[in-house]
């Protein structure tokens, strides 16, 4: 039989508890999540001291639940991997201390991983990694371009500047009257729509791979307040179908340009924006036109969220790479890839 | 039976080993320190120095509150997931009580264990030693350090404070009601060895997957949310996806 490394990986970043059972970084066995969501619906987004709370509750169901669905025991994981940053620090220090406690008491190694390292790794249930590669991660608290001259080596070439895309989709949301997190339901308004309102495409000419979605977000919220105030009540659908358009410009453009400027042989979209249809219906368009040559994976939509199915992915290659932690190891909620001169 | 009691309540981090009622290794750190860090490393030490392996371990006996909310976290995953993958007993004891356990069983007094929380507030509640059992008096609660004075002189008998006297809470202690005194500096340390000789003699939680931390506090968001939605009886805002 072929040799199978089996990884339990937890993901305890922000308001999702996941453990899963990932076998050789390539075949989920197991992937259990349990979402807070409802919980912080209740205050309109996430608070960190009731999420932590959350964790707690569920940390030990997640962990039988996932060995059990895989059916294996612990003398069949080959070591243990957890997100150990960026998020936030009281809901890391669940999984991290959960995921210590359980290497420890079976003798098994411990992998500290990236959560960003664990969206990209997303993509890898979809097929092969090549390099050079190109990440765009979008997601709630991120969206940056990645190069990847090879393995386990990360660059951040152009990063957001000020919101998050994600973040910048649940704001609007909430002018619009749309529960926590609303990027969903944005974009199901915005296939109904159209681009009507232009607003402004931040940053979309700069010679750099940065973004900006703050400006839009102000533009987007004075156009429905100032309605509001003449007493005039505007489609929804085009709203979002105008808001969409513009985060989908700007990200588009940039990463064709930052593949003209950096040859890969692969572009993955990964993080919780990159369930949106738009952006995918998009890149698909964009890189047949002006990438043809270059591959292209998307996460799977069910695996674009935080899950831990993608840190065990991520967490295989570190494994191989020989990252190991200690049991000192920390949470950090800060933490990044570093960021590369960009010339 | 070999039980690793742990205590990260508060500034204190203290680890026991303890088997049946003999202590064999104890560490307690009172550094400013980040007890993610040291908690899992002194375990593992004390583990090796006694030359026991994670699954020799029979009971975890942990401090479950109330404290920093962090810091009872951090102990209560510690435990709670030991005990649920070695599959071993879980017993969780107050905080407070393991502090008032300090305290000699010869006294007769109320012993009153604090924590202060900022802003002129503290973790309380009362004890007291009857027929060698500490026994609860006032239950565990968060309540502001003048009411619990104010409550405390009220009480016919002599009352013994024990914890830490933080600079906000030092004026408090320059005038205390006559028949309540503070017990030295020392006593305020926790230990785990008190907190293993307690657990061992309680009975082991029925279902680990439940066992949270004793916050005492709902969370501020929470509280206005309820307040906002009185009647609203749902429990659980989380699913499986
Ligand atoms: N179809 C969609 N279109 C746009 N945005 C979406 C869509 N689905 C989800 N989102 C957004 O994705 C975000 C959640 O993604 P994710 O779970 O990756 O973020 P996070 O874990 O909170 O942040 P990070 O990964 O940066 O630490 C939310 O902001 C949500 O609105
Ligand atoms: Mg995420």
């Amino acid at each position: 039989m072929a040799e199978r490394t089996l990884i339990l990986a937890f993901e305890t970043s922000c308001d999702e508890t996941s453990v899963a059972v990932v076998e050789n970084g390539t075949k989920i066995l197991s992937n259990v999540v349990a979402t807070q969501i409802d919980s912080h619906q209740r205050f309109g987004g996430v608070v960190p001291e009731v999420a932590s709370r959350h964790h707690i509750e569920w940390i030990t169901r997640c962990v039988d639940q996932s060995l059990e669905e895989a059916g294996v025991g612990y003398g069949d994981i080959a070591a243990v991997a957890v997100t150990y940053g960026p998020g936030l620090v009281g809901s890391l220090l669940v999984g991290v201390t959960a995921a210590k406690v359980v290497a420890w008491a079976h003798h098994l190694p411990l992998i500290p991983v990236n959560h960003m390292a664990g969206h990209l790794y997303a993509a890898r249930y979809v097929g092969e990694f090549m390099y050079p590669q190109m990440a765009l991660l979008v997601s709630g608290g991120h969206t940056e371009l990645v190069y990847m001259p090879k393995e386990h080596e990360y660059e951040i070439i152009g990063e957001t500047r000020d919101d998050a895309a994600g973040e910048a989709y649940d704001k609007i949301g909430r002018v619009l009257g749309v529960n926590y997190p609303a990027g969903k339901t944005i974009d199901e308004w915005a296939a109904q729509g159209h681009d009507t309102f232009h607003f402004p495409r931040a940053m979309e000419k700069e010679a750099n791979y940065d973004f900006s979605f703050s400006g839009l977000k102000s533009a987007f919220i004075n156009t429905v307040h100032n309605a509001d105030q003449r007493g005039e009540q505007l489609n929804k659908y085009d709203l979002a179908a105008s808001f969409q358009q513009s985060v989908v410009d700007v990200l588009a453009e940039k990463t064709m340009r930052a593949l003209d400027r950096y040859p890969v042989k692969q572009l993955i979209l990964a993080g919780g924006v990159a369930a949106n249809h738009g952006l995918r219906t998009r890149l698909d368009h964009d890189m047949a036109k002006y990438h043809p040559e270059v591959g292209m994976l998307q996460a799977p939509l069910k695996l674009c969220g935080d899950n831990a199915a993608m840190i065990g992915a991520a967490g295989y290659v570190d494994y191989q790479h020989g990252d190991h932690a200690g049991m000192d190891l920390n949470a950090v909620p800060g933490l990044m890839f570093k960021r590369m001169e960009v010339k | 039976m070999k039980v690793l009691a742990i205590d990260t309540s508060n500034h204190p981090m203290s680890v026991a080993l303890v088997e049946d009622d003999q202590l064999l290794a104890t560490t307690t750190l009172n550094m400013v320190c980040n007890h993610s860090i040291y908690l899992m490393p002194t375990i593992d030490r004390l583990c090796q120095l006694v030359k026991w392996s994670p699954t020799d371990l029979d009971r975890v006996v942990v401090a479950q509150g109330p404290g920093s909310y962090t810091g009872i976290r951090i102990a209560a995953t510690t435990a709670k997931v030991l005990a649920d993958t070695l599959n071993i007993d879980l017993v969780g004891v107050s905080s407070l009580e393991v502090v008032a356990r300090n305290v000699l069983p010869m006294t007769t007094a109320i012993i009153v264990p604090f924590f202060d929380t900022r802003r002129g507030n503290v973790f309380a509640g009362a004890y007291q030693w009857k027929d060698g059992q500490l026994t609860s008096q006032i239950a565990d609660q968060h309540l502001a350090m003048s009411d619990l004075l104010t409550q405390l002189a009220k009480i016919d008998q002599q009352v013994i404070m024990v914890g830490h006297v933080t600079k906000k809470l030092a004026d408090q202690f320059e005038k205390l009601p006559q028949n309540v005194s503070l017990a030295p500096r020392a006593y305020g340390i926790p230990s785990t060895y008190q907190l293993a000789l307690v657990g061992v003699d309680q009975p082991a939680v029925k279902e680990i997957d439940p066992f949270v931390p004793h916050y005492l506090r709902i969370t501020e968001a929470e509280a206005n949310w309820q307040k906002l939605h009185p009647g609203v009886t749902r429990k659980n805002y989380v699913r499986e996806v």
